[in-house]
């Protein structure tokens, strides 16, 4: 975690970096694909395990059933599309031949959000979340890093059970130092605090990190959550820290409804009621653009998160 | 089995579908009657299973795409002895593991959640694709229905289990001519059926699905084709074997009356 930004590897890197170690691994590991290899990096456990690599072609619904199948005799196959179209495509056979079964495949869209940039609103997942999250008995993971990436791809080859995981096209700041423990369902406070709280994952920690820097020049004191797994969500670290902050603000790389602020506010609402403030992308489609003028027009910045970071308080 | 026994098999599972779906005045008779021929020659002859140990690693797989035939399905579980038949009767009531369509993990047997239709190829695909890896010698047999053939995830499935030269794959279309809006060839004409699948890439194998002699001989020669799966299109009749519920839309998701019950079992034997 540093105040100036520090470029790493892409999530969408490391994640084809941590498959080929878990391939190494464990025999039982799969990968299938529906010809965005290249661009999702299964193409690196592809390149090393042929045999346990398949390419199914544009045909993602099929994929998924046909990973449901896999996993119902031992294997562990991890399914990687663009997160559009992994999620939104394939909704259905996400719901019935591996949610309902509770099989344990693991789904990895690439390129999510609208950090995707040029592509435009076609490409660009910014509801993979909330359809991840409404499926019963899913894990949903956003990681925010490289270290972070390697660290939960290898825990959700561990879990039993379903899991999506969203990555990410561009290169990510580098939030974590080696050595740092991850735990499905346990956040990791980047940054301590106490005047309020900015839970966020994916790229938004970074900017999370940089907001709170730009407050702690004007004496607010930041608390900075990397919310990386959003379902289990982690209720005690919300619940204490709207206990000692006050307030919370959160931050997402995706529509406001149904994602991290969600579930945040979920927790907040029910358990430890306090001021919060939502960033995010709000009821639209982005369109084509750099990431950062994107993130700009969006309002996914740091700078838009000290507003919010404002307005809460004097709500407080 | 023989023949014979076969033919009393099948009827006992007819009885037993009119009769669960009386009991809750609700599901899917007709499809579940033009299923249970090649579902009983599965059941009591061409698979190797064993209902002692449901998830024996090496046993045959079954998945019926076309979930809202359960009822074929419980009553040949039922009756190889995966649970009691008396607990056919308790299909789709609270609390029972005889769900409306099958659901893996509630009924010992059921090898996949299936009802929304067009995943269960697929799904069956990822089994005997995990087959080949493991160098296992079990198959996989599929139940499509024909207005199941309508999604697109169907021809998906064929296209990438032909590729992977699935020859321990076999799907049956159980083509019984109707969906629920009515005739097929008025809805979405399938035809010519065998001429697609076979341009998939698969042995494709056209035979009356209530012949047993016809079901049986199509399972061996799909068990001795070597380098790509194989599909049995099954000309089947909806509502087989209850005169007034054949070829009659009508049945497609509704159950007989008590009074048609007791028509329907003097034809079926009892």
């Amino acid at each position: 975690m540093s105040c100036k930004r520090i470029y790493g590897m892409a999530t969408r890197d490391a994640y084809g970096k941590a498959l080929v170690e878990l391939g190494r691994e464990n025999p039982a590991i799969v990968a299938l694909d529906a010809d965005l290899s290249k661009s999702t990096k299964s193409v690196l456990f592809a390149k090393e395990f042929k045999d346990r690599f398949f390419n199914m072609g544009i045909a993602e619904a099929n994929m998924v059933s046909t990973a449901a199948g896999l996993a119902s005799c031992g294997k562990i196959p991890f399914v990687s599309s663009f997160a559009s179209f992994l999620m939104c495509k394939t909704f259905d056979q996400l719901r019935m031949s591996v949610a309902n079964p509770h099989l344990n495949v693991k789904l990895v869209g690439s390129h999510g959000g609208i950090s995707i940039g040029e592509d435009g609103a076609s490409q660009m997942a910014v509801e993979d979340i909330a359809l991840a999250c409404s499926l019963p008995g899913f894990v949903v993971l956003v990681p925010a890093d490289e270290l972070s990436t390697m660290a939960l791809v290898k825990l959700a080859a561990q879990h039993k059970g379903p899991v999506y995981m969203r990555t990410g096209r561009p290169k990510a700041p580098v939030i974590y130092q080696q050595g740092t423990d991850f735990k499905i369902g346990r956040a990791n406070i980047v940054r301590e605090g106490i005047d309020v709280t900015v839970i966020a994952n994916g790229l938004m920690v970074q900017e999370a990190v940089e907001a709170a820097c730009a407050c702690s020049e004007r004496g607010i004191d930041v608390r900075v959550i990397d919310m990386h797994t959003v379902k289990p969500i982690d209720k005690d670290v919300i619940v204490q820290s709207a206990q000692t902050t006050g307030a919370i603000v959160t931050a997402e790389e995706h529509l406001l409804a149904g994602g991290l602020g969600a579930a945040v506010a979920q927790v907040v609402s029910e358990q430890c009621p306090v001021p919060m403030g939502f960033v995010g992308v709000n009821d639209t489609y982005a369109e084509s653009g750099t990431p950062d003028e994107l993130f700009r027009k969006y309002g996914l910045t740091a700078d838009n998160i000290v507003r919010k970071i404002e307005e809460v308080l004097k709500r407080k | 089995m023989d023949i014979n026994q076969l033919t009393k098999t099948a009827q006992a599972i007819r009885r037993d579908i009119i009769k669960m779906t009386t009991e809750v005045n609700s599901g899917h008779p007709g499809g579940s009657l033009s299923a249970t021929d090649i579902i009983t020659v599965l059941y009591f002859m061409a698979m190797r299973h064993d209902p002692k140990n449901a998830g024996w690693p090496d046993r045959d797989r079954f998945i019926l795409s076309k979930g809202h035939a359960a009822p074929a399905l419980y009553s040949a579980l039922a009756r190889s002895g995966y649970f009691p038949v008396e607990q056919l009767l308790t299909l789709r009531k609270f609390g029972s593991p005889l769900q409306g369509h099958p659901e893996m993990g509630k009924l010992p047997g059921v090898e996949a959640s299936t009802g929304s239709l067009g995943q269960g190829l697929s799904i069956a695909s990822g089994i005997a694709l995990a087959g080949k890896l493991d160098n296992k010698d079990y198959r996989t047999y599929v139940m499509i229905g024909d207005g199941e053939s309508e999604e697109g995830q169907i021809w998906e499935a064929a296209m990438s289990s032909a590729y992977y030269r699935l020859d321990n794959l076999t799907a049956f279309i159980d083509y019984n001519s109707i969906q629920l809006d009515g005739w097929i060839r008025d809805i979405m004409e399938l035809e010519p059926i065998v001429d697609k699948w076979k341009s998939f890439g698969w042995h494709v194998i056209d035979i009356d699905g209530h012949n047993f002699n016809q079901i049986i001989k199509a399972i061996d020669e799909a068990k001795a084709t070597n380098g790509k799966p194989t599909v049995i299109v099954a000309r089947t009749i909806k509502g087989k074997g209850v005169s007034f519920m054949e070829n009659n839309v009508e049945f497609h998701g509704m159950a007989a009356t008590r009074d048609q019950m007791a028509i329907a079992l003097r034809e079926l034997g009892e």
